[in-house]
C-alpha cells in the first residue's frame, strides 16, 4: 500500500497553482489539499496521479470570511476550522455541529471543506450542506474564474463539473436568514465511518407555519441534492409531526438509493425517512 | 524512479532537524521510521483509519500515513519518542502504565499522541468530547476502557495542578 | 479477590504495573517492521486475483527487468519446496489440502500467493509486482459451503466428514416429549491485530544459521516445521519472536510469506523483509468462524434436555493450513459446554471454499458453539414455555458430580470438566446485577414501547493444553534472575505473569526478574503462547523450576548461614534467619556468588544458582463464566446500543487480576464486534469485498459499553499446582450467544437472531418482517 511513483509541486500562488494544474492535467495532475480522501486511494493505487500540485502552501486559500451575505470558504480550510462557529448566528452553529459527524478529529485537522466537495463522495456531510444551501462552486482555471451553482455542480459518484484544469479555489455559502432553524442526522454503523445515509434540513417559521423549507439527502443516492417534494410536503404547515411524517416520507419516495453488498436501496430508502424526521425534530429544538 | 523529482527538506522531528532528500511518494510515516529511524510511529492500516501512526504537526494531531513526507518541511512534527523529557516519562506514558492501558502497546504511540494533542488544546475537555476523539483510534486488545481512565486520569491531575497554581 | 498485602513486590494476585510496559510506552518496542538488516530486500507478493483457477502461465520479465529488482520467484522457481505442513505433524488424509509457498497448478481463492518480488525497496517492490502478469484459466467458484461438494483438482472439496458422539442419541428423539431444531449461522471474521504480519529472514553463513525474526505464538513448533520443509537441524534454525502487536491465534502459523523469506535469504544470499500491508492482511492471514449448525435438541417433560443432534458445516477456505482440523474438533468436541446432555452427536462436514483459508481466532469453537448451543438452550425454554434461566438450571452439570467425564475428544485430550460450580455462579451474577429487579425496569421500559431487553449465556472454556512444558531459571552473582521459557509473548502480559509466579516462589521482587521467551536458541522446546496456554502451562513449569531455586538457595544459605534450612526463609531477595530478622543474612547474589564453579563453599553442589524443571498435564483446565448484557433496540435503524454488559468468570486462581480483567474486556471488544459488527463477505465470485478498515468493522470505544466484572477464584484448578486457569478467551466466548438472546428479548421475537453478525440492516428485516 505505497503510493505509485508522481512529481510534487508546492506553488505559493493561485496563478502558479492553476498553472501547474493546467500544465499537468493532461499527466493526471491533481490537486492535493488535505489529502485525507486522495492519499488513501493512492495507497491503494486506484488512483495514481502523475503530478501532485499541493495547495497547502498557497497564500490566502486558508481564509474564511463574510463576504456581503455569503459565507466563503477558501481551499484549504480545514474541517477544524468549524469546530467553534466560524460566524455568529444559526450557519455558524451548524457547520459546528455537523463538523462533528465527519470522519474523526485527526481526520478533520488536515481534511478541507472544499477538498470534500471536490472529492464529491455522496456521503460527504459538507456535500449535503452545500446542497442544502444552494452554495456556489468558485473554480479557477488559467481560463479564468467560474461559478457553478452546487445543482449543476455533482454529477455522480465521486464526479462533478469540475473541468480537470480547474482548481476549486472556494465555496460560497449563502448566509441564510437570523431565523433560520436547522437539522442534521446521518446513520453510520460505528462512529467517524461513512454515512449510510444522512438529512440536511432548514427552515424558518412564518406566522406558525413553514417557511423556505430545504431538505438534503446525502449518502443515499449518487450525489447530495436537495429533495423538492420533501420541502412541498412542508411549506405552509405548521411544524410539528403531522408535517415533518408527510416530508419523511415524500423524501423516502422521491429518492432513488444506491445499493451495494451491504447496504439494500430499501434499508436506504427506509433510513432516509427516518433521518429527515429525526433533522426535522431537531430543527424545532 | 528518476533522481530529479526527490526534493531536499528539513524535518523537524522532536526539536531536531533532519535533512533529508526524500522521494514525494513517502509517507510521513515512512519518512519518520524509515529515514529517521524512529520506528515508535506505527503503521497498522496505511489508509488512515486505525490512527497507529499518529503523531502531532504543529501541535495538530494527524495520521502521518495520509500525508507526505515533503508536506512536512519545515513544519515541527512530534511523535511518542519526544514524550519523555529528562529521563522523565510523561503524565500519559505513566498514567497508561498504571491504568493498564495497553496489552501488546502497538496502537499506544498513536493514542498517547493523540491524546497529549488534545489535552494540550484543551486541558479542560469533557468526557463526553474526550471519548468522541479518542474514538479515532482503534486498539484490538484493551477494549479502550482503560486507554480512557488514563486519559482521564491526566486531564483532571492537570486540571487540579492548574488550580494549584492559580 | 486475593488481597494485595505487598503490592509492589508482585506476588500471585497483585495488579502490579507490568515490565512489558516502559518500553512499548516509550515508543522504544522492536516489532517486525521496526527490525532492519545491512543490505536487506524487500519481498513483496504477487496475489491472484482469481478465486479458482488453473494457472497458465505468470509473465515475470517486465517486472524482472525494472531496476532494484533482483528476483521475481514463482512455483516453477521453488519446486523442491514442499507444502506447508501440520503444526501437529504428518497427516496423510489432509495433505492434499496443504498450501505451497506459491501457488502450483491451482489458484483458489483471491490472495492466494503466485509471485514474490524481492527489490531493494518496498516502494519498488510494489511497482514491480504490479508489472507481474497472471494467465489463469476461471474455473467454478465455491462461496457457500452448504452447497454440495465439488471436485477441486486433487479430491472433493469435503475434505473430511468428523463425528463425535456419546450415548444414544436416537433412542432419546424417539423418547423425547418434546423436540426443537434450529438452523444458524456464525458470520466469518478473525482476529485481525493491529500489527499486519512481518517476517524477516537471514542466513548467517559464517555459521550456517538460518534466522527467522518477526516470529509469534508458537516458535519452537514453527521452527519444527521449517527443519523438516528445508531439512535442516534444529540447530540450524533459529527463529526470534519480538514484540507482537496482537497474536488472536491469527498471528505466528507458518505462512507462505515465512517460508519465502527463509527460503529467499539462503538462495539470495541477503536479508529479505516482509511487512504485510492491511489490504493483503485481510485476504491472506487465516480467518475464522464461519460454520453453519442444523441443531436438534430432544426435550424431557420437565425441560431435561436428554440429547443434542448437530449437523454442522464449518467453511475452512482455500487450503488447510498448520491447524488441520483442530477448529472443527474443538467445536465438536466443546459444543454441550458446562449442560449435561446425556446423548450427544455431532457431524462436522469439514469443506474447502473458494475463500481466505481459515484456522484459529481466539476462543476457536467456542465462540461459535457457545452461540449455538445457548441459542438452542433458548429455543428449549420457548418450546417448553419455560423461563430460559430455569432451563440452563435444570440442565448443569453440579459441583457433586465433578470432576464431570464426557466420551468427548478436544485436541486429542478426552473432555473432563475441573471442579466448579455452575449453578452457584448463575446464583452469584444475578445477585450481582439484581436480575428481578433489571428485568423489571426493562419491563417496564418496553411497556413504554422502548425495545430493551437482556440476554444470558453460559459456557466453559478450555485452558492449559499439554502435555508438557518447562522452564529454565539463572541467578546471577548481582541477584538478577533470568527465567528462560519456551512462551510466547503477544501482548498479554506473559512476562509480568512469569515474574510474579517466580517472585512467590523464591520470595523476591518480581522487578528483579528478567523472563525470556519466544527465541528457539535460547530453550530447545516451548509451547508458545495460544489456546490460553501459556500461563497454566509454562506458569506451572515457572513455580516448579523456581521453587527448586529457592530449595537450592536455601541450602546454600544454610551452610552460609550456619543455620538449618527450615529456619530460614527468602523475603525481597535476602535470605533471613526467621526468628531473627534483622540477624545474619545473605542475599540471592551473594548465595549465587557461592554456587560459582570456582567457589570454595560449594561443596559438591551443582555448579550456579540455576534450575530446569518440567510440568506435565494430564488434562486441560476448565474455567467456566457467564455473560449478561442489556440492550437497546432502535426499531427505525436497526442499530443496537449496549446498555450494560456483565461478565462472571471463575479463574481458579488469579496472578494478576488486573491483567485477567484487561484479558476480558479486550476479548469482549472483539466478540461484540463479532456480535454485530465485523464480518469477511465475499461477493458470488469469490472477490473478498472486506478488505480495508472501512469494510471491515473493527468496533471503536464509542460503539462497547465499560463492562462489569465479576473475577472469582472460587474452584481453583486440581491440575496445576497453582490452581489456575486461563484467561486469554473467556471475555470473547459468550458474546455472541448472550447478544443474540439480549437482542431477542428486546425486539420482543423469540428466536429471532439465527445469525451474526446481527447487521442493523438485518435486524431491521427482522422486525420488519415479525411486525415489531
Amino acid at each position: 500500500m505505497k503510493p505509485a511513483s508522481f512529481t510534487y509541486h508546492a506553488p505559493a500562488t493561485i496563478d502558479e497553482a492553476v498553472a501547474l494544474l493546467g500544465e499537468h492535467a493532461p499527466d493526471d495532475g491533481r490537486i492535493l489539499a488535505g489529502g485525507q480522501s486522495l492519499v488513501p486511494t493512492m495507497a491503494f493505487r486506484l488512483a495514481r496521479p502523475g503530478h501532485l500540485v499541493d495547495i497547502n502552501g498557497v497564500a490566502g486559500l486558508d481564509r474564511v470570511e463574510r463576504v456581503g451575505n455569503d459565507l466563503v470558504i477558501g481551499a484549504c480550510v480545514r474541517h477544524a476550522a468549524f469546530h467553534e462557529p466560524v460566524l455568529d448566528g444559526p450557519l455558524g452553529a451548524y457547520l459546528s455541529r455537523v463538523v462533528r459527524d465527519i470522519a474523526h478529529y485527526p481526520i478533520r485537522q488536515r481534511g478541507t471543506f472544499c477538498g470534500s466537495v471536490a472529492h464529491a463522495d455522496p456521503a460527504s456531510e459538507w456535500c449535503a450542506v452545500v446542497a442544502l444551501l444552494d452554495a456556489t462552486i468558485v473554480a479557477q482555471s488559467t481560463r479564468g474564474e467560474r461559478l457553478i451553482p452546487v445543482a449543476e455542480f455533482f454529477q455522480g459518484v465521486m464526479t462533478t463539473s469540475l473541468e480537470e484544469d480547474e482548481l476549486l479555489r472556494d465555496i460560497r455559502l449563502p448566509i441564510p436568514a437570523g431565523d433560520t432553524r436547522f437539522g442534521f442526522c446521518e446513520f453510520n454503523r460505528r462512529a467517524g465511518d461513512f454515512a449510510i445515509a444522512m438529512a440536511a434540513v432548514s427552515y424558518r417559521e412564518e406566522n406558525g407555519v413553514i417557511a423556505d423549507p430545504h431538505i438534503a439527502i446525502g449518502g443515499a443516492e449518487d450525489r447530495a441534492r436537495r429533495i423538492a417534494e420533501a420541502e412541498q410536503a412542508l411549506a405552509g404547515k405548521s411544524p410539528g409531526p403531522d408535517a415533518f411524517a408527510a416530508a419523511a416520507d415524500a423524501a423516502a419516495t422521491a429518492v432513488d438509493p444506491m445499493e451495494d453488498h451491504a447496504t439494500s436501496a430499501q434499508y436506504r430508502r427506509d433510513l432516509v425517512r427516518t433521518l429527515t424526521r429525526r433533522a426535522l425534530e431537531q430543527a424545532t429544538q | 524512479m528518476t533522481e530529479d523529482i526527490k526534493k531536499d527538506i528539513t524535518l523537524s522531528l522532536n526539536g531536531r532537524d533532519y535533512q533529508l532528500t526524500v522521494d514525494p511518494r513517502w509517507t510521513l510515516a515512512d519518512v519518520i521510521r524509515e529515514h529517521c529511524n524512529q520506528t515508535g510511529t506505527h503503521i497498522g492500516c496505511e489508509h488512515g483509519v486505525c490512527g497507529a501512526c499518529t503523531v502531532l504537526v504543529d501541535g495538530d494531531p494527524i495520521r502521518s500515513c495520509l500525508m507526505f513526507g515533503v508536506q512536512a518541511d519545515s513544519k515541527a512534527i512530534r511523535t511518542v519518542e519526544g514524550l519523555a523529557k529528562d529521563g522523565k516519562f510523561h503524565p500519559l506514558q505513566e498514567a497508561f502504565m498504571e491504568s493498564h492501558a495497553l496489552q501488546c502497546g502497538f496502537c499506544t504511540p498513536g493514542f498517547l499522541m493523540l491524546a497529549a494533542g488534545v489535552l494540550e488544546k484543551d486541558p479542560a475537555i469533557s468526557d463526553e468530547d474526550l471519548e468522541d476523539i479518542l474514538s479515532s483510534n482503534l486498539c484490538r486488545c484493551t477494549g479502550y476502557v482503560n486507554i480512557v481512565k488514563a486519559v482521564q486520569t491526566v486531564r483532571d491531575k492537570m486540571g487540579r495542578d492548574q488550580k494549584r497554581s492559580a | 479477590m486475593a488481597s494485595t498485602p505487598n503490592r509492589l513486590l508482585g506476588h500471585l494476585g497483585d495488579s502490579v504495573v507490568r515490565l512489558e510496559d516502559p518500553p512499548l510506552v516509550a515508543g522504544k518496542g522492536r516489532y517486525a517492521g521496526d527490525m532492519n538488516f545491512p543490505n536487506q530486500l524487500h519481498m513483496r507478493m504477487v496475489r491472484s486475483p482469481y478465486a479458482h483457477g488453473e494457472i497458465k502461465s505468470i509473465d515475470t520479465a517486465e517486472a524482472e527487468a525494472m531496476p532494484g529488482v533482483v528476483a521475481v520467484w514463482t512455483s516453477e522457481t521453488i519446486l523442491d519446496i514442499p507444502p506447508i505442513d501440520f503444526r501437529e505433524g504428518v497427516n496423510p488424509a489432509l495433505e492434499m489440502f496443504r498450501q505451497y509457498p506459491l501457488a502450483r497448478g491451482l489458484v483458489r481463492y483471491v490472495g492466494d500467493p503466485v509471485a514474490a518480488v524481492f527489490a531493494e525497496d518496498p516502494y519498488l517492490a510494489e511497482d514491480a509486482a504490479e508489472l507481474v502478469v497472471i494467465h489463469v484459466d476461471e474455473l467454478p467458484v465455491l462461496i457457500d459451503v452448504y452447497d454440495p461438494p465439488q471436485d477441486f483438482k486433487d479430491g472433493t472439496t469435503e475434505a473430511a466428514l468428523m463425528e463425535q458422539a456419546y450415548g444414544d442419541v436416537e433412542k432419546a428423539f424417539a423418547d423425547a416429549y418434546k423436540t426443537v431444531e434450529i438452523d444458524v449461522k456464525i458470520g466469518r471474521h478473525s482476529g485481525v491485530p493491529l500489527e499486519t504480519r512481518g517476517a524477516i529472514g537471514r542466513y548467517d553463513e559464517s555459521k550456517d544459521i538460518l534466522e527467522l525474526h518477526g516470529a509469534a505464538k508458537v516458535p519452537h513448533r514453527n521452527r519444527d516445521t521449517l527443519c523438516r520443509m528445508f531439512n535442516r537441524p534444529s540447530s540450524g534454525v533459529h527463529l526470534h519472536e519480538g514484540h507482537v502487536g496482537g497474536g488472536f491465534g491469527v498471528r505466528g502459523e507458518l505462512y507462505p510469506e515465512d517460508v519465502l523469506v527463509c527460503a529467499a535469504a539462503m538462495r539470495l544470499g541477503r536479508p529479505v523483509k516482509w511487512i504485510e500491508d492491511r489490504q493483503e492482511h485481510m485476504m491472506a492471514a487465516n480467518q475464522s468462524r464461519q460454520q453453519r449448525h442444523i441443531i436438534r435438541a430432544a426435550i424431557a417433560e420437565d425441560g431435561e434436555v436428554t440429547a443434542i443432534d448437530d449437523e454442522l458445516y464449518l467453511d475452512q477456505g482455500g487450503y488447510i493450513r498448520t491447524h488441520g482440523t483442530r477448529v472443527a474438533n474443538m467445536s465438536t468436541g466443546t459444543l454441550p459446554g458446562q449442560y449435561r446432555f446425556p446423548n450427544y452427536r455431532a457431524v462436522c462436514h469439514f469443506r474447502l471454499t473458494n475463500k481466505t483459508p481459515a484456522a484459529t481466532y481466539r476462543s476457536p469453537g467456542r465462540f461459535e458453539t457457545t452461540f449455538v448451543r445457548e441459542r438452542l438452550m433458548d429455543a428449549v425454554a420457548v418450546a417448553m414455555d419455560m423461563d430460559p434461566v430455569a432451563v440452563r438450571r435444570r440442565n448443569l452439570i453440579t459441583l457433586e458430580e465433578m470432576p464431570y467425564k464426557r466420551e468427548l475428544n478436544v485436541l486429542g485430550d478426552s473432555v473432563e470438566h475441573d471442579p466448579g460450580d455452575y449453578v452457584a455462579q448463575l446464583d452469584q451474577a444475578m445477585d450481582y446485577i439484581r436480575w428481578d429487579e433489571v428485568q423489571a425496569a426493562l419491563m417496564e421500559r418496553r411497556a413504554k414501547g422502548e425495545l430493551v431487553g437482556m440476554g444470558l449465556a453460559m459456557f466453559f472454556e478450555k485452558s492449559g493444553l499439554g502435555p508438557s512444558d518447562g522452564a529454565k531459571i539463572f541467578v546471577d552473582t548481582t541477584g538478577a534472575i533470568e527465567v528462560t521459557t519456551g512462551g510466547a509473548s503477544i501482548g498479554q502480559g506473559f512476562e509480568t505473569a512469569m515474574a510474579q509466579i517466580c517472585a512467590e516462589a523464591i520470595g523476591t521482587d518480581y522487578r528483579r526478574i528478567r523472563v525470556g521467551h519466544g527465541q528457539t536458541d535460547r530453550i530447545d522446546y516451548g509451547v508458545g503462547a495460544h489456546a490460553s496456554r501459556a500461563t497454566v502451562l509454562t506458569g506451572s513449569a515457572v513455580d516448579k523450576t523456581a521453587r527448586k531455586i529457592r530449595e537450592k538457595a536455601l541450602d546454600m544459605a544454610s551452610g552460609l548461614l550456619q543455620t538449618p534450612e527450615d529456619a530460614l526463609d527468602i523475603v525481597d531477595g535476602v535470605v533471613i534467619i526467621k526468628d531473627n530478622p534483622s540477624g545474619p543474612s545473605v542475599t540471592l547474589g551473594q548465595v549465587a556468588e557461592a554456587l560459582v564453579p570456582t567457589s570454595p563453599s560449594r561443596g559438591d553442589r551443582d555448579p550456579y544458582l540455576s534450575a530446569e524443571e518440567w510440568f506435565h498435564i494430564d488434562h486441560q483446565t476448565y474455567p467456566y463464566g457467564l455473560h449478561i448484557p442489556v440492550v437497546s433496540v432502535d426499531r427505525e435503524t436497526g442499530g443496537v446500543t449496549i446498555e450494560r454488559y456483565f461478565i462472571a468468570y471463575d479463574i481458579g486462581r488469579a496472578i494478576n487480576p488486573m491483567m485477567i480483567e484487561g484479558q476480558l474486556v479486550g476479548g469482549l471488544a472483539q466478540g461484540i464486534g463479532g456480535a454485530l459488527f465485523e464480518e469477511f463477505v465475499y461477493d458470488e465470485r469469490g472477490e473478498p469485498l472486506s478488505v480495508t478498515f472501512a469494510d471491515y468493522l473493527i468496533p471503536t470505544l464509542r460503539e462497547l459499553p465499560k463492562p462489569e466484572i465479576l473475577l472469582t477464584e472460587d474452584h481453583p484448578s486440581m491440575r496445576t499446582p497453582l490452581g489456575i486457569k486461563g484467561a486469554g478467551e473467556a471475555g470473547i466466548t459468550g458474546a455472541g450467544g448472550a447478544l443474540a438472546s439480549a437482542i431477542d428479548n428486546a425486539i420482543g421475537v423469540p428466536g429471532a437472531v439465527t445469525e451474526i453478525p446481527v447487521t442493523p440492516q438485518k435486524l431491521k428485516k427482522i422486525m420488519d418482517d415479525n411486525d415489531v
